[in-house]
């Protein structure tokens, strides 16, 4: 390296490994070439449901009977994906498949990317677009906490009872307090020393305290909420996952965010407001026993209720008398179907008990025969109000009698309620009830909806200021950097690739911000360039040769290139910890752009000015 | 070679370092007094709500939609034109316990689409933004603000020395108020990708001031000659036709987004143009004035050799 010929030159390994860096670069950046086509995606809607050749057949035959063209069928892992030349054949195929396929299978609407097979079977996949591009529907839910713990001291208060009453011991009453726990009131201090041993032993993980001396009161521990909070998220996601799966959705995103939130993505789904009613509505049902003892309208009238008893009210608002204890919840139910009740034709749902529920459910009518038997339908609401200035967020329920009916005979795992007032209904309820009933109700903090044709109109846009800027950046760096611009243009072209390839393989969400990121990252690259190109000159100016000044523009420039690049890098890390969607994406862009910016505009663009000016003799260098 | 006529400048701009800095405090001043009299036009991000994007197949008058909204119940819905004739963006503020918010979308649009002249409208966009969740929002933007200049405050500091650290942060501040001062002048929508452009502009910031800081850290080393303020300008001098440059390219491919970007993009587009041209005068006047009132001398950016040891007897 001691003559100026050799100043200039990279070892051959070098040259290949930026071949090499662009090779995979180019590979990973081709599926997005390609484009997409309109699709219907069909799977199983429960595991024993083949999707298999036969299947295929079925379908294509269906698919001719209307005269659909598709393009192609493909069977892969257990689904049958239909590809079809435009969007108009994709929903009318949709609409008559599921409407001929019926209930045992899930058909959704999708799009799939028409990249050559090689390149799928390789795992290449084009970039994944957000739901701003891709059209779609974007919620975030807050599992109300509050409304689960309450829930679960309720169960404990009837618990408690049932055990006091199991050891004899003499209480006056049991209830939920406003601070959190369950107090037990009693007549003498000898009872409630006797509840405190019997239930320290039957209920070990209550904690006790004594607020005096005729009471006792027992919390939740800390683990056990923690335990019960964990939970219901869960469940509440399990309970999601399936009402999508109900909605026919090809690529759902259903996703845990903090501690009690949850993130649904749906992309192209199109009917919001239906999307909505599903996911939204959260129902319970609460089997009781019907108050046989005493006179409803009489009840309702001097609203004096028996001891015993709650008052509720049926859907044309007449009063009905339920027993207080609740025979058996909504959450005992494994699945419900509707169907057309066979004795009296009218819609009703079937229902089909778990083990436990189905015990209970035995227990509570073999004495029963011939009373009634009501459903509650619970609905669980939640509105925020303003209340001085300060956000109050109140859960409410509304508990409606939906059915009252006579029990027939001793009711075991699987029985069907009537009185349903149409189809519509039978059908919506028991989508609600096989989706498992959900215990914790859940509000909709956040939706963002874009329309298909808007989220084509945001790709075409950005895809436009893209290339507009790349036109625009090249023709001013050629015009003042001459040789040396197209060589920054060339590693322009190449960094737009790279990021190309890298959202491409990390599959990272791409936005319309993330697009504005590409664009930023653009002009930020050639930063790099205009930084080492104006100290070229500099060098130039001050009298260096033309090599010397190459290698010590590229030298010293360095230094100040990575620290202004971390410092961005630094801000955008901070952007994507606190984004949310959108922001996240323009986080991901740039942060990606700046790291495969400093390889092409600094190796890259050298290797190039190495080729072209290395090892030669130069007089003179316009830069 | 200077074609562009920028090189072999010797403009003492810390001359004028006095005069900058007075410009600069009244214009922070008008910024933050603003702020505070007028506050920001904030977005559905960060005050909850819902925004419609309705396209009709032919033009629409706003004031029909009005009317036909008025009388579906959302007197309070503001409405206008979105980009076309077209389009139409309606805002319904935050609702207090009126049914279920997350449904007002679809009422909406279908009061729309039952009102004459309206078939064949279709739903472009819809948000709703539940309050907490702009509240939240809003917390959080403030932190990875603060993050951010923490984390670049460090950075710096590390690499180059307090004062400048201090002086590079007084420039990306200054340009912060700026940028969000513009906002609230103008009462220009500042939603979340505003913020977005906003925490991009702190890395740009500094990004550009990072470049003459390191020519005046190495010009302190190179040359023995010199009070502070002259080392000062020579540096500014020196990469004077570099700041502008990368500026402008920069510059260029923002104009382009604010044009072609589509509507979504605009709040962005003036976000960055604002602070990449405000965070060009910050890093040749803010950061380098700052850090000589901070009193940084040439001893300060030597490297730490053992100079101090050996000068002992």
């Amino acid at each position: 390296m001691s003559t100026p010929y050799t100043l200039n030159q990279y070892p051959w390994w070098k040259y290949l490994l930026i071949g090499l860096v662009m090779l995979w670069g180019l590979i990973f950046a081709l599926p997005n070439l390609f484009g997409e086509d309109p699709a219907v995606q069909i799977s199983g809607a429960r595991a024993n449901i083949a999707i298999d050749a036969a299947f295929q057949n079925r379908v294509a035959a269906l698919l001719d009977v209307d005269k659909l063209s598709s393009k192609r069928l493909e069977l892969e892992n257990g689904r049958l994906l239909i590809r079809f030349p435009d969007t108009e054949v994709q929903l009318k195929a949709a609409d008559i498949l599921k409407d001929r396929l019926g209930r045992d299978y899930i058909v959704a609407l999708n799009l799939a990317s028409s990249a050559p097979d090689f390149l799928r079977a390789m795992g290449l996949n084009p970039m994944y677009l957000g739901l701003d591009l891709r059209g779609g529907v974007h919620f975030l839910m807050q599992v109300d906490m509050d409304a689960t713990i309450k829930q679960i001291e309720d169960g404990y208060v009837d618990e408690i009872r049932a055990q006091l009453r199991a050891e004899k011991v003499q209480y006056t009453s049991v209830g939920r307090v406003a601070g959190g726990g369950v107090q037990v009131e009693f007549k003498d201090e000898a009872e409630r020393d006797k509840a405190a041993q019997a239930l320290r032993k039957q209920l070990p993980s209550l904690q006790q305290s004594e607020p005096d001396s005729l009471s006792l009161r027992l919390t939740l521990g800390e683990p056990e909420i923690k335990e019960k909070r964990d939970f219901a998220l869960q469940q509440n996601i399990t309970t999601l996952r399936n009402r999508v799966n109900e909605l026919g959705v090809a690529e759902p995103i259903i996703q845990q965010q903090g501690s009690d939130r949850i993130v649904v993505q749906l992309p192209g789904v199109q009917d919001t407001a239906r999307a909505k009613e599903i996911l939204g509505a959260t129902a319970t049902l609460e089997f009781r026993l019907a108050d046989e003892e005493n006179d409803w309208n009489q009840a309702a009238s001097t609203g004096r209720i028996p001891l015993n008893s709650r008052l509720y009210k049926d859907r044309e608002g007449r009063p009905v008398l339920l027993q207080k204890r609740v025979m058996l919840t909504g959450d005992s139910i494994v699945d419900a179907a509707s169907g057309l009740d066979q004795q009296s034709g009218g819609p009703a749902v079937f229902i089909t008990l778990d083990g436990k529920g189905a015990k209970r459910m035995e227990d509570g009518t073999k004495d029963n025969v011939g009373k009634r038997m009501a459903v509650v339908f619970i609905e669980n609401k939640t509105e925020t109000k303003r209340v001085d200035g300060e956000l109050k967020k109140t859960a409410y329920t509304v508990e409606e009698v939906i059915n009252v009916a006579t029990i027939r005979d001793r009711l075991g795992r699987r029985f069907q309620i009537t009185g349903l007032d149409s189809t519509r209904e039978a059908r919506d309820l028991a989508l609600l009830l096989r989706a498992g009933a959900l215990v914790s109700p859940i509000e909709i903090i956040e939706e963002r909806t874009v329309g298909p044709s808007a989220g084509k109109e945001n790709i075409a846009q950005g895809f436009r200021a893209a290339m507009i800027s790349l036109l625009v950046i090249a023709a001013f760096m050629t015009l003042r950097y001459k040789t040396f611009g197209l060589i920054a243009t060339a590693a322009l072209v190449a960094n737009v690739v790279l990021i190309i390839a890298a959202l491409s393989m990390l599959q990272a969400t791409l936005t319309l911000p993330g697009i504005a990121g590409i664009v930023l990252t653009m002009g930020m690259a050639v930063d790099a360039n205009v930084l080492i190109y104006e100290r070229i000159r500099e060098e130039l100016r001050n009298g260096n040769s033309p090599q010397a000044a190459i290698h010590a523009g590229f030298d010293r420039a360095f230094d100040t290139i990575l620290d202004s690049n971390l410092t961005t890098l630094i801000a955008a890390i901070m952007l994507f910890g606190f984004g949310t969607g959108p922001i996240k994406g323009f986080a991901v862009t740039l942060s990606i752009g700046i790291l495969t910016s400093m390889f092409t505009a600094v190796t890259g663009s050298r290797a190039l000015v190495n080729l072209l000016y290395g090892g030669r003799k130069l007089q003179k260098l316009t830069v | 070679m200077g074609r562009f006529g920028l090189y072999n400048t010797n403009i003492d701009f810390l001359r004028w370092r006095k005069l900058a800095m007075a410009w600069s405090i009244t214009v922070l001043l008008i910024a933050v007094g603003s702020l505070l009299v007028r506050g920001m036009d904030l977005g559905l991000d960060f005050t909850g709500g819902t925004v419609i994007e309705v396209q009709y197949p032919r033009p629409v008058e706003i004031p029909k939609v009005r009317e036909t909204l008025a009388k579906a119940g959302f007197g309070d819905a503001q409405t206008q034109h979105f980009g076309a004739s077209r389009d139409v963006l309606i805002r319904i503020p935050p609702r207090h316990g009126q049914g279920n918010a997350a449904t007002l979308s679809n009422d909406v649009l279908h009061a729309l689409q039952a009102a004459e002249g309206g078939a064949g409208a279709t739903l472009a966009r819809a948000e709703f933004v539940g309050p907490q969740v702009g509240q939240e929002l809003v917390e959080q933007g403030g932190l990875a603000a603060l993050g951010a200049l923490a984390g670049i405050l460090i950075y710096v500091m590390f690499r180059f020395e307090w004062r400048l650290a201090l002086g590079t942060i007084a420039a990306t501040v200054h340009d912060v108020i700026f940028t969000v001062g513009w906002f609230s002048l103008l009462q220009i929508e500042f939603d979340l990708t505003v913020l977005a452009a906003v925490l991009a502009v702190i890395g740009y910031s500094v990004n550009d001031t990072v470049v003459v800081l390191d020519r005046i850290r190495e010009n302190f080393r190179k040359r023995r000659k010199g009070s502070a303020m002259e080392i000062m300008n020579l540096s500014i001098n020196e990469t004077l036709s570099r700041t502008i440059m990368t500026s402008f390219v920069t510059l260029l491919s923002v104009i382009v987004l604010y044009f072609f970007g589509g509507v979504v993009m605009r709040g962005f587009s003036i976000a960055m143009i604002v602070g990449i041209v405000v965070g060009t005068y910050s890093s040749i006047y803010i950061a380098s004035a700052t850090a000589l009132y901070l009193g940084v001398s040439r001893e300060d950016l030597l490297p730490r050799a053992q100079e101090a040891v050996d000068d002992r007897p």
